[in-house]
This record gives structure tokens, C-alpha cells and sequence, in this order.
């Protein structure tokens, strides 16, 4: 009994999935659950294996092991019953540059068999819903890249979706049009739409992600709820000295601080740290050292490590 | 070759129609150019090239250069016309437009993709010939009657080489590759299938390879309907037509999902 409910309730189920592209393992051995009417959140650095995660999910490749099953769905099976009931953000402009907002929305909508008034209808709500309903006769060329998305979003929901699917839905985006994006993201979550999304900026998934997991290198490095993570893996707080100096490394493991270090900073975390911040901060200099609050970006940097990947 | 099957479907006319859309909002300029070069086509050769070569001898019957060249000017604009949409326009919208993408995140699969672009392939290469076909009954080259029989003939030789165009695009890394198999293949077929002179006229070795191309088979049962010499080897032709298009669509969309959904 208890199975057959939560198998209901899981939008998407993924064990032990794989994706090779020739020797290079992209995703390796993932699991991961779901939850209908969630917001689940992808994090990792360029090359962790999001996309191609995300593209599997969307039927656009088939995976090379492990189950995938989306809407109780096996991705391999029934691709075309998938697509139909999900929406599907990409991270590259695809709009239809041939062709004009509001036929934008209405050719893509006839991809789903939604035609004549109908399609008239749920193209002019959404372009009410995501603020584009002036720009509806203007050329894809004339709209900003905030507008630019916001319509991919509009066009993504044409069909209703069960399931919505952003790959990095703000990268590149001014303060205010991210704003309004999540705000929107934020009013289709409160709708009951479940959503699946990768990004790069922590604050996003902060704000949105209910479950998200840390992927690097085609694994999953942890999962959880994102102030369970920071609780977990930071602490409330966190401090940074800006220095080079070896005494301050000395200090730190004197008093059994965890730290991170790179040729700057250092980086202390732990419970610790709030009794021991008037200390060091008389000691290595006001100036240099900060208390603030530990961020997902903590997290991250923490588990993912500060080096440049490659790709 | 059994998903390709199993994934064709009637949803390919949705990828028709969003390419028809694009061409009725742009039809001015979709519509002028394929009009004017018969028209091009008939000046410089009814008055310029046509005065120094008085009749051709086709089945031993003497007719003028015009009309033996007017079915060889259709064929060559629905070659032409079938071939550039799959190749250039198909290449921009795969690879700069990344329409295809769009359209895969639809229940649409790769396969009605690729289907309905060589269909619409296909429908440009019907319009160019219609164009050129309506100048050639007006000029008294082509009877109605004949051009109205050539019509299901534009539609499938335009399968045929906008499978093609398919396959290339479907193979090329950069929109430049093209020129290969234009200049390797669509400007030998131009010059050597038999549209602007008799095959017969060419060395022996060339002719077999004239023979063989996918333009001599449509000059060829073209010029039969404009003749009215409509005998079995062109019925072979036409099969000849059906087999190039067939193979060239699975091959492509065989080649496209190699490419796109390795």
C-alpha cells in the first residue's frame, strides 16, 4: 500500500542512472526522487552532469543504464506520452526567430494538438501571466534577454504541464528580470506545478528548491533541503579572515576550527565560531575579518571544492 | 529501422505547417525569386542561346530548342528547389535557429521531424516547378494537359532530393561543407542530365554515368509527358524516383539520430 502511494506521488524517479558519452561518464550511477508538487533543485559546476540529467528527463537522450521513470513513465518507453505532459525550459534561446511572439506561443502550441481559438486563448493568458501581452506582435530580435525568457517560460506551460522542466532559468539575466522570473516560478510552485531546475546561483535555489541535490563529476555529493544542508555541512554562520599569514592557520588548529584555505582567505566554520569571533577579530585585525551568515554558496564551494573546472 | 517506423507519424504535418506559416509571412520573398528565373531562364536561352541552334532531334522527331529545354528547366528547379531546403534552410534551422530542439521538447520525435522537413523539402521543390511549369504553358512550350501530369512527378523527384539534401545536412559539420555536393552533385547533374542537350551527345563512359543520375530520370519522364512519348523505361524511372526518395529519408533520419540523440 505504502509503495503504491508514494510511487504516485513521485513526478520522477531516477535509480542508478547513466549516461556515457563515449568514455566520458556524464552522469554516473544517480538516484533520486521527485515529489509531486515540489520544487527539486540541480546544483553542481559546469560539467557535473545537470544537462545531461536534465536531457534525459526530457527524452532527448536515451540513458545508458540505470531506470528513469518520469509521470511513472519509463523515459525509453514512452517518450511522446512524457513530452506531452511536461514543460521543458532550455538553457539556449530557441525561441522561433521566424516567427512573432503571440505565433511563437501558437505554433508551438499546435505541437500539442492545441489549436484554432484554444490556442489563441492560452497564448494570450500566458503572455498576461509572464507580462509580454504588449510585446506580442514585436520580432523575437526586439525583445530583451529578461522578455527573451520569460517567453520560453510562457511557452513552456502552453500544455499545462505536470512537470516543469528550467535548465538554469535566470543565468544571464539584470536583477529585475531574475526577480520577476521567480516570482512567477514561485506563483506556478504555489499553483501546484512541480518543478525541476538547475542553476548556478545559490540564492535561486535557496529560494526556490524545496530538495536539491550537489552534484560534481556525473555523481550526486549530497541531497537535501537547502537549510538543512547549510545547518549541516556549515553552521549558522561563517567567518572569513582575509590573510596569508601562517599564524592564523596555527591559531585555527589550536582551537580545533575547521577551515578552508586558499592563497587569500581562510574560511572557518563551525559551532564555534560565534564564541570565538571577538578574539579573532581583535586578533587578525577588524579590518580583515568577517561574521556573516553561512549561504548554499558555502555549502557548495565546501563540497565541490574552490579549483576552475574545466569544460 | 524499427523505431524510425514505430516514431513516423501524422505529427510531421505540424512541422509542414509551422514551415508553411514562416513562408506565408515571408511570401514575397519566397514567392518572386522562383518566379523570375524561368523567366530568366527562357529570355537568355529563347533569345540568346535558342537563335544559334535551330531544332533538337528527340525520338527521331525534330522539335525546337525551347520546347526541348522548357521540361529540363522544370526538373532542374524542383533538383535545385528540394535540394537548398533540406541543406542551407534546414541547416539554419537545426543548427543557428535550434528549431529542432524547440520542436523535440513536443511530443514530436526526431522522426517527424525529419520527415516533415523533407516533405516540406518536397513542396518547395513543387512550387518552383509550378512556377516554372505556369511560364512554360504561357510561353505555349508546355500543353496544361502535361503540366498537370507533371505535377505528382514535381512532388515525389522533390522527396528525392530533398532526402538527399537530408542526408548531407545530417553528415556536415559547418554550414560551408555544402559545397561538396553542390559542386560534386547538383552542378553535374545541371550540366549533364540531359537539359540543355541530348545524353547522346556525350562520350560514350559519360552517358552511363548521366544515365544514373536522379535529374536524367526526371528530365527524362518530363520530357516524355511534354512529347507525349510516355513509354515503359520511364515508368522505371519513376520507380527509379520512389526507391531515392524512400532510402533517402530513412537514411537520413537514420544519420540525424546518430547525430542529435547519441
Amino acid at each position: 500500500m505504502g509503495i503504491m502511494k508514494n510511487s504516485e506521488e513521485n513526478i520522477i524517479h531516477a535509480k542508478g542512472l547513466s549516461k556515457a558519452f563515449g568514455d566520458v561518464q556524464a552522469v554516473d550511477q544517480i538516484d533520486f526522487t521527485v515529489k509531486k508538487q515540489s520544487c527539486f533543485g540541480f546544483l553542481g559546476p559546469n560539467g557535473a552532469g545537470k544537462t545531461t540529467t536534465i536531457r534525459m528527463i526530457s527524452c532527448f537522450l536515451e540513458p545508458s543504464d540505470g531506470v528513469l521513470e518520469v509521470l511513472g513513465k519509463n523515459v525509453k518507453e514512452s517518450p511522446r506520452y512524457i513530452k506531452e505532459r511536461i514543460g521543458i525550459c532550455p538553457q539556449e534561446d530557441n525561441l522561433d526567430p521566424d516567427l512573432t511572439v503571440e505565433n511563437n506561443l501558437r505554433v508551438f502550441a499546435r505541437y500539442f494538438d492545441i489549436v484554432g481559438k484554444e490556442a489563441n486563448l492560452r497564448s494570450e493568458e500566458l503572455l498576461h501571466f509572464m507580462g509580454l501581452f504588449s510585446k506580442r506582435k514585436a520580432t523575437i530580435e526586439e525583445l530583451s534577454g529578461g522578455m527573451k525568457r520569460r517567453l520560453i517560460i510562457a511557452r513552456s506551460l502552453l500544455n499545462r504541464p505536470k512537470l516543469l522542466v528550467l535548465d538554469e532559468p535566470t543565468t544571464g539575466l539584470d536583477p529585475q528580470s531574475r526577480h520577476q522570473i521567480w516570482e512567477k516560478l514561485q506563483q506556478l510552485k504555489n499553483e501546484g506545478t512541480t518543478i525541476l531546475l538547475t542553476t548556478h546561483y545559490m540564492e535561486e535555489a535557496a529560494r526556490l528548491c524545496d530538495q536539491l541535490v550537489i552534484m560534481d563529476q556525473g555523481k550526486i555529493v549530497v541531497e537535501g533541503e537547502p537549510k538543512a544542508l547549510i545547518e549541516q555541512h556549515i553552521g549558522s554562520s561563517i567567518v572569513e579572515i582575509e590573510s596569508d599569514q601562517e599564524d592564523v592557520e596555527i591559531y585555527l588548529k589550536a582551537h580545533g576550527l575547521e577551515f578552508e584555505r586558499n592563497p587569500t582567505h581562510f574560511f572557518i566554520y563551525g559551532r564555534a565560531i560565534m564564541s570565538l569571533w571577538p578574539e579573532i577579530s581583535q586578533k587578525f585585525g577588524e579590518k580583515f575579518c568577517v561574521l556573516r551568515m553561512a549561504t548554499l554558496e558555502d555549502v557548495f564551494l565546501k563540497l565541490t571544492g574552490r579549483a576552475l573546472r574545466e569544460s | 529501422m524499427k523505431t524510425i517506423l514505430k516514431n513516423i507519424s501524422w505529427r510531421s504535418w505540424r512541422v509542414w505547417q509551422r514551415n508553411f506559416d514562416v513562408y506565408k509571412a515571408t511570401w514575397k520573398v519566397n514567392f518572386i525569386p522562383p518566379l523570375l528565373e524561368p523567366l530568366l531562364y527562357l529570355l537568355a536561352f529563347g533569345f540568346g542561346f535558342g537563335n544559334l541552334i535551330q531544332n533538337v532531334t528527340y525520338e527521331g522527331q525534330a522539335v525546337t530548342y525551347l520546347k526541348f529545354l522548357a521540361p529540363g528547366l522544370v526538373a532542374s528547379a524542383i533538383m535545385n528547389h528540394g535540394f537548398f531546403e533540406t541543406t542551407y534552410a534546414s541547416f539554419v534551422r537545426m543548427y543557428f535557429q535550434k528549431t529542432y530542439d524547440a520542436i523535440l521538447s513536443t511530443p514530436l520525435m526526431l522522426e517527424d521531424v525529419i520527415l516533415g522537413e523533407i516533405i516540406w523539402g518536397a513542396t518547395k521543390a513543387l512550387l518552383a516547378g509550378s512556377f516554372m511549369l505556369v511560364i512554360a504553358c504561357l510561353w505555349g512550350l508546355i500543353s496544361w494537359t502535361a503540366a498537370l501530369m507533371m505535377l505528382p512527378i514535381a512532388f515525389l523527384a522533390g522527396m528525392a532530393f530533398s532526402g538527399m539534401g537530408m542526408c548531407f545536412t545530417a553528415v556536415v559539420k559547418n554550414i560551408e561543407m555544402f559545397n561538396f555536393p553542390v559542386f560534386l552533385l547538383i552542378t553535374p547533374m545541371f550540366l549533364f542530365s540531359s537539359v540543355f542537350f541530348p545524353i547522346e551527345s556525350l562520350p560514350r563512359w559519360t552517358q552511363y554515368v548521366a544515365q544514373a543520375m536522379p535529374l536524367t530520370f526526371l528530365v527524362s519522364v518530363l520530357r516524355a509527358l511534354v512529347m507525349g512519348h510516355f513509354y515503359q523505361p520511364h515508368i522505371i524511372q519513376i520507380v527509379g524516383l520512389l526507391a531515392i526518395a524512400v532510402i533517402c529519408t530513412f537514411l537520413s533520419i537514420f544519420l540525424m539520430k546518430k547525430k542529435l540523440l547519441k
